[in-house]
């Protein structure tokens, strides 16, 4: 069984890690800061400007280790390449799939849904804990709205069509998603629309940042198992995307992200000092809103649910590992469907 | 696919072992190259181990040969016998090294009669005994090299020949013999727990666009 370790982020600027003996060491102004055994370590996740001792570079890429670097609002720069590793048959087949029309629309069917059934779990969620009974209405409403777009996914016959169903639930879904947020919290957390590039209003910026966290482990799942987190099946290749990466996003962006963030705000472990507003409007966390959204997330992880199809517990983190897995699975033809995770 | 020229037409003698134990576990290491915790580093152990282990050692006029190169052209085999012993009557035994303890299954001494066919191939002399040693238990196991088994290493080079060349992944072991995937090195990429999981995943798939009206 394959086991969840910990991610090690380094959020300051400047930081020097290097290996030391079988730990790694965290440099800050010369001074050590930190001290863990790279045996408890899976992957770094590195934001802005943090450096690592060639010796410890190396060692990771030896060891397969996940090195990756965020700019300072989560946006992927840059990562460590190990010897390629995994299977050349599956990626193969996955490649073969990705030519192949109909297995692409398959593929890309069971994305959408798993996207749009997890957004509306959440809705659910919020209109069950809500004592407001217009807004409950609104939200089961608008829930049902989704439903019947996911009904539709089966009919879209081609990739646009089916884009166009996931873009539509999208804005519904967004503009219901203030209802779950607690009265009280709604004036420092106003937003009406997802907005990115920059993000324009702090719960855009939260979740934008939230989505590189998923996004990076999505990537990494992909790499561990063997697929090319570059070709993907709903999202379209261009040079530089993960696309495949963002496929398997799709399916934890309500689970993972929207909900953690919706309880970081109806917690209040998030305010307004938890951001910088920028001139011309761009929203951003900082540094302390990082740490405690960091936190957050890899609590997150730690908690266990049970697999619908593989019927054993397991930690929130491996999630993406094991869809990966399943994906891998049945584009080896070893089992006849992919079936997205479904959140409850 | 693979062109006929690219077909494997040597298989290695590991994948005896391997095939006797899990077709799939012999297919995952021999033909998509996923292997842990790695057979050659054995050679390397040996050359510790040998002085200490040897049940030989002190027989006057045995030539001791380690990690020795063996083939058998009218079978399609190749590949290293740990150590092969040859004794001043012109016995020649070959011992095959193991981490473990004595398993439950015959693979290794499948791998022996294997080695035993190419060693008598190579030397035109009949190799009638070899051992299984046992590093845990520092225990040697002699076994004869019987018709029966030299049959059944005949039987099992082709199919694992055909199986090496094809591109399909043989399922996971079922029913009782699913046992053995529990001390399978492999077991992280085979996910023989996902072997029953078709039927959970086509039952969500046929609901997958019909989400449940479980509302509040």
């Amino acid at each position: 069984m394959t086991v969840l370790q910990n991610t090690l982020y380094v959020t300051t600027s400047e930081a020097y890690l290097r290996l030391e003996g079988e730990t790694v060491c965290v440099m800050i102004e010369d001074q050590k800061r930190l001290q863990v055994p790279l045996h408890h370590l899976s992957a770094f996740v590195l934001f802005d400007h943090v450096m690592l001792s060639p010796a410890l570079l190396g060692r990771c890429a030896e060891d397969g280790r996940s090195v990756v670097w965020l700019n300072r609002s989560g946006k992927f720069s840059a990562r460590l390449e190990g010897p390629v590793s995994g299977n050349i048959l599956l990626r193969q087949a996955q490649f073969r799939a990705a030519e192949d029309g109909a297995q692409t629309l398959r593929i890309a069917r069971a994305v959408v849904a798993g996207k749009l059934r997890n957004s509306r779990q959440v809705l659910m969620r919020g209109a069950r804990e809500t004592d407001d009974g217009d807004e409950k209405e609104a939200l089961v409403r608008t829930a049902k709205l989704i439903a019947n777009q996911v009904r539709k996914i089966p009919l879209a016959e081609d990739l646009d069509t089916l884009r166009g169903l996931e873009g539509d639930a999208a804005r519904l879904y967004f503009e219901a998603l203030p209802k779950v947020m607690k009265p009280q919290a709604r004036a420092e957390f106003p937003f009406d629309c997802r907005n990115r590039r920059p993000p324009r209003d702090r719960f855009n910026a939260l979740i934008s940042f939230l989505y590189a966290l998923v996004l990076s482990d999505c990537r990494a799942a992909l790499e561990t198992v063997g697929l090319d987190p570059q070709l993907g099946f709903l999202h379209a290749v261009r040079p530089g995307r993960p696309a495949l990466a963002l496929d398997l996003l799709e399916e934890f962006r309500a689970p993972l992200a929207d909900r953690l963030a919706l309880t970081l705000i109806n917690r209040g472990q998030l305010q307004a000092g938890d951001f910088d507003e920028r001139e011309g409007g761009a929203v951003l966390l900082n540094d302390k809103g990082r740490k405690t959204v960091i936190a957050a997330y890899q609590t997150r992880k730690q908690e266990e649910i049970t697999h619908p199809v593989l019927k054993q517990t397991l930690p929130v983190g491996l999630l993406p590992h094991w869809q990966a897995r399943l994906l891998a699975r049945y584009l080896r033809q070893d089992v006849a469907h992919y079936v997205p995770y479904l959140y409850r | 696919m693979s062109r006929p020229t690219d077909a494997l037409l040597q298989i290695p003698l590991s994948s005896l072992n391997q095939y006797a134990y899990c077709p799939r576990r012999c297919y995952l290491i021999h033909a998509e190259g996923e292997f842990k915790d790695n057979v050659h580093t054995v050679s390397g152990t040996l050359e510790h181990e040998r002085v200490d282990q040897s049940e030989s050692r002190g027989q006057v006029g045995i030539r001791i040969e380690y990690a020795l190169s063996v083939w058998s052209d009218s079978l399609g085999l190749s590949g290293r016998c740990d150590v092969v012993e040859f004794h001043p009557d012109g016995t020649i035994y070959p011992v095959e090294y193991k981490h473990g303890k004595r398993k439950q299954w015959d693979n290794d001494d499948l791998q022996l009669a294997a080695q035993a066919l190419c060693l008598e191939e190579m030397t035109g002399k009949p190799v009638i005994r070899g051992a299984i040693f046992h590093q845990q238990s520092k225990r040697r196991r002699e076994v004869l090299i019987t018709e029966a088994l030299k049959q059944a290493v005949r039987e099992a080079v082709p199919r694992i020949r055909t199986l090496l060349n094809g591109a399909i992944r043989p399922p996971p072991l079922q029913g009782a013999d699913t046992k053995r995937c529990g001390e399978c090195s492999l077991r992280d990429i085979c996910e023989p727990e996902l072997a029953g999981a078709d039927p959970t995943l086509s039952a969500l798939a046929k609901s997958l666009f019909e989400p449940e009206e479980d509302l509040p």
